[in-house]
């Protein structure tokens, strides 16, 4: 039986192979269909498609919605479900530093915290540290390379640069200070090969110090400097506290001279002379406001004096004196500071912001006369970041306009927004054929290159650094790179035709570094070590560094520096790094701009500060109830800009102050256009940058601008119930000075609140949480608030919304001036004294035991909890805001919008866009429009803590518990624990004798409760304010 | 002892007869309504509709389109909310009050009174519900009612919570009240409506009227339950305002904190509230031509409450003020000097010109029976009344213990349009009501005429 080849077909149609099937055969539908989409469609044609249209509508809407969460298919070893993972790691932005601890959850960093083994950064952070985590997931961050605007991938751009690197011009690399030994290994490597040069450069210039220690030292490094080691310290300028290249330490280290209590009854005495009210300035024990240009009269004649005194050997200081702008000049109070400096010998530190070498080799002298160095200066332990030079960008400059330049690679720099001299590169920059920058993101200086390479976050790389002379520290990755970037040093060896990556030379490198240690371990286990701790502190025998002194030469330029010094009029602008976005890096990070500068309170902008005094001339006024400023034009010799003015009581007379960082053109949407460049402002074709310019004018505008603050009431009204204080001669005395004690009358005479109270009070069966602020330790720097924003999920509510008053920090730092009038006077005491003394005192939910916002919510939302927290239930809530309006200390907040997936609020980028809400915290609640939040003593942390000891099978220690304002404090002026541990340190700090109840009977001097009189009873102590102030 | 006793002065002038009254009044339900009524109703729904949309806006964008902020949590929205919950009492002091006083001169105003305070707590209630964060769950979860959360129950210590409960007394109370006195007089239309052969409105009242017979034994009850009402209401009077300033009285804030709160509230609720009904029923007989029923008299003698309560209003703004320097707590002393002479000076001194100054004028025979005067006056009381509690609330709130957050309260127009909305409501029910419902109580006013009136003498 043979098999037939049979045919199968379709239809009829096919069999016959009808010409019309034939036509269609190829067509999706070969079958006639009704509908032909023409013009002739009848009614029912109509009702067909209508009825095929809502039936495909309807089926497509019933999709269940796509979720993006998927379980993990072969769990990783080392991640668990909402268990934590912490790694070491270090800062690097811009050219500021820092040791860190990094926060990951799933993969996912999501806090950063100050490493404590780091002894160069002391375990505190700051604000920019504690935000850099939101710049990982900053939606802006360049998806990959760039070639000549476009996108392009690695290889192109490795054949575009290794072509153009090929030619006989110079080839630049210009960088902020770069304190890794690797990474200079490998920029060293790369410009051996293409006959190039390093230029380093700080947007913050620390040129004259540099200088000045070239010519004593022989080294262009910065000293180390021990604040905790001084008695005296004297600042011309300098915002150790602010605005400096270690401000975490120098904090932690003020701090430790003015924590006095029974053990300790002394403190360091801070005098600061500045022309704006600095965060030193406001720390100052006595702040003398004059202005910068003055700076080097002063330094030269405490010289003066004190070598007088010291080496019975001074100058007739007439002849300098006679020129007729130093005449008026006052320079009494230096003869007592002399005195003290002498007194303190060794134990004293003179420092100086001037950027002049010449006055910054007075101040070398001036110490070196005193014995600080080897005491409280080390310039054996130097620093290695911020040791740019101007003078070498002025050369590559030069050498661009000359046309030598053949490439230029900008490593994570933006010199044309912030430095002086390259500012004005923008046009002649395109000279050079080779452009690379490897910015994260289109910046206003990666728009002028032809490449742009884009570098890893430091949060996805690998690197060394060596901040301190012989102090190490680490790098490492803590997430897979999110975009498709390559860390810039593997860039670098690739276009020098390395083979190497970079991870594997910088293990090379620390195998031989390994050689020169003492350690006898494997490698692995060395290296294993080194990045588990994020530091490494070798010491090598290094030869001392003796100081060589031209003492004449110094003298005759410095008097010349004086005698250059004109009666200029019009106004002296000096431009200021704030502690929030400093020199503007970070300025697409909603974090920083929402967070309100120490001193002004002023968020989302910068902006002028003017003496009352010269306010008044100008007819300047600031609305404190509308945050209305008025608009002013300012005229310098080197641009003009419009700008709102705050009036700032303690700003020197005749000077002004403005903040760096602000007016970014090309940061992203954050950023863009907030404020005003003051880098416009700085002179250009000088040798050091010099952030002080004069002879500025300043032109009224009829226009009025809205400048946001959160607090707009600048003065206590004499509430002492609020702020204490008291002075350290009384505090000597009587450690109970400046104690205001409430006394209710009674039929039975006066008594203490605690004895006349209604209420019962709470029995705590386990823990009581407790925590006490010092508000001598306090600098109000703000970390704590970026770190409560971060670990909190607290939305950024932007401009608009904090001018309506309803920023959602849940701590905040309230920050009082002194006023001069009567305690009566309640007109006058709304106006703060001319140079105030500066109070600080930060303020959050204070758990009260007695909480009258409890008994007010009528749902039950807000109650008390066993452990004495004062809890909120944001699912019950119901926001009528009646705790609110009842919370004496307004640290409630409602959720007046939806903050998070809301267009209108773009800003809020950590809850707005898929890969910014990558940095919440998994462990709290993104709370929902329409209830009320506040902080919450970090409860999810105490729970993580009471977890881990319950697992351990033991009792709560200490270390097992941390909030994180507390965390981030770099002067540890926050003690957070459990009172019911007699033996924590929360215990140790109050003194706590006993406690009944909630009253806890506590033998600390400086401790009181804010607003003790209502008998709230709060759990946040404060320690009183000690002010070392010298009697007159 | 000679006592003589005086043929007091009729109640009802114009020497109306029982059938006057049935036409007067139920012909004002009966005929089509005026071409100025259609106006005013348009008017009233438009501000109605303007106010839905500041409405509709803060419920779907957030609380947030209020001028509210993290210092002032609370402004408009509750001032409103005190001020129309304390012109309601007018109605209930008029019905409950005067009736167990026996004071009949009551009878041809507490129909509109009691309309006015039904409508006027509507629309006090409008603003605790609509300054809730979450709306949709407030309403529920602020009754205790049985959850499956557990052993989850509402907070009884908070006087937010006692809120709920007087003012849903209250409003129930009242509306019952109200409706009660409302059968006999549906009864007449429905009656009339029969006899005229208007089928509609005959079901219609017949309907509303439950089937009043008109028998002794139904009126004997009807009295009765009035009076058993009118023993109920009296004690909500004191209390509903009572439990209002103790949102204010129990807590720390320096100018709430206050023991006087609960009778200085009180008072200043009938001021208030009769001041409201004075502009409501001026206009009201004006356009009914209600001056036979509606007397100068009447006017008089509500004017004269108005000097009293606004007295006692008076003297307590003094004791506030004297309690504060007396007390030596420094923040309570601050508080009281930063209302007279801080930012909200104005507010301050317009409370004081409209609530203790103007009434004074009243003193005065020609002015309290002056129809104009009465009625300028009477508004200028309710401007005097809104701004009290403006005063107490904004100006204790925006500067209290912590320097550091003081902070301004600027409405916004979705606070005005809040306020629009309660008025366009108020207005709009006041009219319906006037339309549709007899504005005077037939059945009670027939009871004081005098049927050998002027009207058959002159005759």
């Amino acid at each position: 039986m043979s098999i037939e080849k049979k045919t199968y077909w379709k239809g009829i149609e096919q069999l016959k192979n009808d010409l019309n099937f034939v036509k269609n055969s190829q067509n999706e539908f070969p079958e006639f269909l009704p509908i032909s989409g023409s013009s002739d469609n009848s009614r029912r044609d109509f009702l067909k498609m209508m009825g095929f249209g809502i039936a495909a509508a309807s089926l497509a809407a019933c999709d269940a919605p796509v979720k993006k969460a998927i379980p993990y298919v072969n769990k990783p070893v080392d991640i668990d479900p909402s268990i934590p993972n912490y790694y070491a790691s270090s800062y690097t932005l811009g050219s500021d530093y820092s040791s860190i601890v990094v926060k990951t959850r799933e993969g996912r960093p999501i806090k950063i915290d100050g490493n404590n083994y780091s002894k160069v950064s002391g375990g505190g952070t700051t604000p920019r540290v504690e935000s850099s985590v939101l710049t990982l997931y900053d939606k802006q961050r360049l998806k990959g390379p760039m070639l000549n605007n476009k996108e392009a991938n690695w290889s192109e751009i490795d054949n575009f640069v290794s072509e153009n690197l090929q030619n006989s011009k110079k080839t630049y690399i210009i960088s902020n200070s770069i304190s890794s030994p690797s990474t200079r290994g490998v920029i060293n490597d790369f410009l051996n090969k293409y006959n190039g040069k390093h230029v380093e450069y700080d947007s913050l210039s620390y040129d004259g110090m540099l200088n000045a220690n070239q010519e004593h030292f022989d080294l262009r490094k910065l000293p180390s400097y021990d604040f905790s080691k001084a008695k005296t310290i004297v600042s011309f300028g300098y915002d150790f506290l602010g605005a400096s290249f270690n401000s975490s330490l120098f904090n932690k280290q003020f701090a430790q001279t003015r924590k006095v209590n029974a053990d300790n009854r002394k403190m360091s005495r801070l005098y600061c002379f500045e022309s704006n009210l600095s965060l030193t300035g406001a720390n100052a024990d006595h702040r003398i406001p004059i202005k910068s240009s003055h700076f080097p009269i002063y330094i030269l004649e405490l010289y003066n004096i004190l070598s007088k005194k010291i080496n019975n050997n001074s100058f007739d200081s007439s002849e300098w004196m006679s020129n007729s702008s130093v005449k008026q000049v006052k320079t009494d109070i230096l003869i007592s500071i002399a005195d003290e400096l002498i007194e303190n010998k060794g134990a004293s530190i003179l420092i100086s912001n001037s950027n002049d070498r010449h006055v910054q080799s007075l101040v070398n002298m001036i110490n070196m006369m005193l014995d600080n160095y080897g005491n409280t200066i080390d310039i054996n332990n130097f620093y290695n970041i911020r040791n740019g030079s101007d003078s070498e960008m002025m050369d590559f400059v030069k050498d661009v306009n000359n046309n030598k330049v053949g490439a230029v690679i900008f490593l994570n720099c933006n010199p044309i927004y912030d430095h002086y001299l390259t500012s004005q590169l923008k046009d002649s920059l395109s000279k050079i054929p080779l452009r690379v920058s490897t910015s994260d993101r289109i910046d206003e200086t990666s728009i002028l290159c032809n490449v742009i390479a884009p570098d890893s976050h430091f949060l996805e790389s690998w690197n060394d650094f060596e901040p301190v002379n012989n102090s190490y520290s680490f790098s490492q990755p803590t997430i897979k790179n999110i975009f498709d970037t390559r860390q810039a040093q593997d860039s670098f060896l690739k276009w020098s035709d390395s083979k190497n990556n970079y991870f594997d030379l910088l293990k090379t490198n620390w195998r031989e570094k390994q050689k020169t240690t003492s350690s006898s371990e494997p490698f692995q286990m060395f290296w294993d070590r080194l990045i588990r701790d994020g530091v490494g502190e070798f010491v090598s025998p290094n030869k001392k560094i003796f100081p060589k002194l031209n003492t004449q030469n110094t003298l005759n330029s410095i008097k010349e520096v004086i005698k250059s010094i004109k009666s200029i009029d019009g106004f002296e602008v000096n431009i200021y790094q704030n502690s929030s976005v400093g020199d503007g890096v970070q300025a697409n990070n909603p974090w920083l701009h929402e967070m309100p500068d120490p001193i002004s309170k002023v968020c989302w902008d910068n902006y002028i500060s003017m003496n009352p005094k010269d306010a008044k001339k100008f007819d300047i006024k600031n609305d404190p109830d509308t945050m209305s400023a008025s608009l002013v034009n300012l005229i310098s010799e080197n641009g003009s800009l419009e700008i709102p003015v705050i009036v700032q009581p303690g700003q020197a007379e005749g000077t002004l102050g403005l903040a760096m960082g602000y007016g970014r053109k090309l940061c992203g949407p954050v950023g863009d256009n907030v404020g005003v460049n003051a880098f416009e402002l700085l002179e250009k074709n000088i040798k050091s940058q010099n952030l002080t310019v004069s002879g500025v004018k300043i032109n009224s505008t009829e226009k009025k601008y809205k400048v946001a603050q959160t607090q707009t009431h600048e003065t206590i009204m004499a509430r002492e119930s609020v702020i204490q204080e008291t002075t350290l001669d009384a505090y000597q005395k009587d450690p109970y000075s400046g104690k205001y004690q409430f006394k209710v009358a009674t039929s039975e005479g006066y008594k203490k609140p605690e004895d006349v109270t209604l209420w019962d009070g709470h029995e705590y069966p386990n823990h009581h949480w407790v925590m006490s602020i010092d508000l001598n330790a306090c600098t109000g720097c703000g970390a704590c608030t970026v770190a409560c924003q971060v670990e909190n999920n607290i939305p950024v509510v932007g401009k608009e919304e904090v001018l309506n008053r309803r920023e959602m920090s849940w701590i905040r730092i309230d920050r009082y001036y002194s006023s001069d009038a009567d305690v009566h006077d309640l007109e006058g005491l709304e106006n703060a004294a001319e140079n105030p003394d500066v109070t600080f005192q930060p303020m959050m939910c204070q758990h009260c035991n007695n909480a009258p916002c409890e008994t007010v919510c009528p749902v039950a939302a807000t109650t008390h909890s066993t452990e004495g927290l004062n809890q909120m239930t944001y699912n019950r809530c119901i926001g009528t805001r009646y705790c609110a309006n009842n919370c004496p200390y307004k640290v409630r907040r409602f959720n007046w919008f939806k903050y998070h997936d809301n267009s209108q609020f773009d800003e809020n980028i950590s809850m707005n866009n898929d890969l910014g809400k990558m940095v919440l915290n998994p462990d709290v609640t993104v709370r929902s429009r329409g209830v009320m939040e506040k902080c919450s003593f970090c409860v999810q942390r105490l729970q993580e803590g009471k977890l881990k000891a319950k697992k351990e099978k033991r009792s709560l220690v200490d270390n097992d518990i941390s909030v994180a304002c507390g965390t981030a404090c770099p002067t540890d002026a926050i003690t957070f624990g459990d009172v019911k541990n007699i033996n924590s340190k929360i215990s140790n700090t109050l003194k706590i004798k006993n406690i009944n109840k909630t009253t806890l009977k506590l033998e600390e001097e400086r401790a009181y409760a804010v607003l003790d009189e209502l008998r709230v009873s709060p759990n946040v102590w404060y320690l009183r304010k000690v002010r070392n102030k010298k009697n007159v | 002892m000679h006592v003589e006793s005086k043929i007091r002065k009729p109640l009802i002038t114009g020497g109306k007869t029982l059938s006057d009254v049935s036409n007067d009044i139920s012909g004002r339900v009966e005929e089509k309504p005026s071409l100025s009524w259609f106006i005013a109703l348009g008017i009233s729904s438009v501000i109605l509709g303007i106010g839905a949309y500041a409405v509709y806006r803060t419920l779907w964008d957030g609380i947030g389109m209020w001028g509210l902020n993290k210092t002032v949590n609370w402004a408009w929205d509750i001032t409103n909310f005190v001020w129309w919950v304390g012109i309601g009492h007018a109605g209930t002091l008029i019905s409950a009050i005067l009736l167990l006083f026996r004071q009949r001169w009551r009878m041809s105003i507490n129909r509109s009174a009691e309309a006015m305070t039904i409508f006027a707590v509507i629309c006090a209630a409008m603003f605790p519900l609509l300054h809730m964060g979450r709306l949709w769950i407030g309403l529920v979860w602020v009754l205790p009612l049985p959850n499956t959360y557990g052993s989850l129950w509402v907070n009884f210590a908070s006087p937010l919570l006692w809120d709920v409960f007087a003012i849903s007394t209250y409003f129930s109370v009242s509306l019952v009240f109200w409706y009660i006195g409302l059968i006999p007089d549906f009864a007449t239309i429905r009656d009339r409506a029969i006899k005229a052969g208007r089928k509609i409105s005959a079901s219609v009242y017949g309907a509303l009227s439950f089937g009043w017979d008109g028998a002794s034994k139904t009126w004997s009850r009807y009295e009765t339950v009035s009076l058993v009402l009118a023993g109920l209401a009296t004690p909500l009077v004191l209390s509903v305002h009572t439990i209002v300033s103790m949102d204010f009285a129990t807590s720390v804030i320096p100018g709430w904190h206050t023991t006087i709160f609960p009778p200085y509230f009180v008072a200043g609720a009938i001021f208030s509230g009769f001041a409201m009904v004075l502009t409501l029923l001026i206009i009201t007989r004006k356009v009914y031509k209600l001056e036979d029923y509606i007397t100068i008299k009447h006017l008089e003698l509500m004017n004269i409450v108005i000097i009293v309560t606004g007295s006692i209003v008076g003297i307590a703004y003094l004791t506030e003020l004297f309690m504060a320097w007396y007390s030596g707590v420094e923040y309570e002393q601050y508080a009281f000097y930063n209302r007279v002479t801080g930012p909200y000076w104005w507010a301050y001194w317009s409370m004081m010109t409209c609530n203790v100054i103007s009434p004074q004028l009243f003193w005065f025979k020609k002015i309290r029976t002056n129809i104009a005067a009465t009625f300028i006056i009477s508004i200028i009381v309710n401007i005097g009344m809104w701004f009290e509690r403006f005063v107490i609330i904004v100006t204790s709130l925006h500067r209290d213990f912590l320097p550091s957050s003081w902070a301004m309260f600027y409405p916004t127009m979705y606070d005005v349009g809040m306020y629009l909305f309660s008025f366009g409501f108020f207005f709009t029910a006041y009219l319906l009501f006037s339309k549709y419902f007899p504005v005077i109580n037939m059945a009670e006013v027939k009871s004081i005429l005098k049927h050998t009136g002027e009207k058959i003498k002159t005759k």
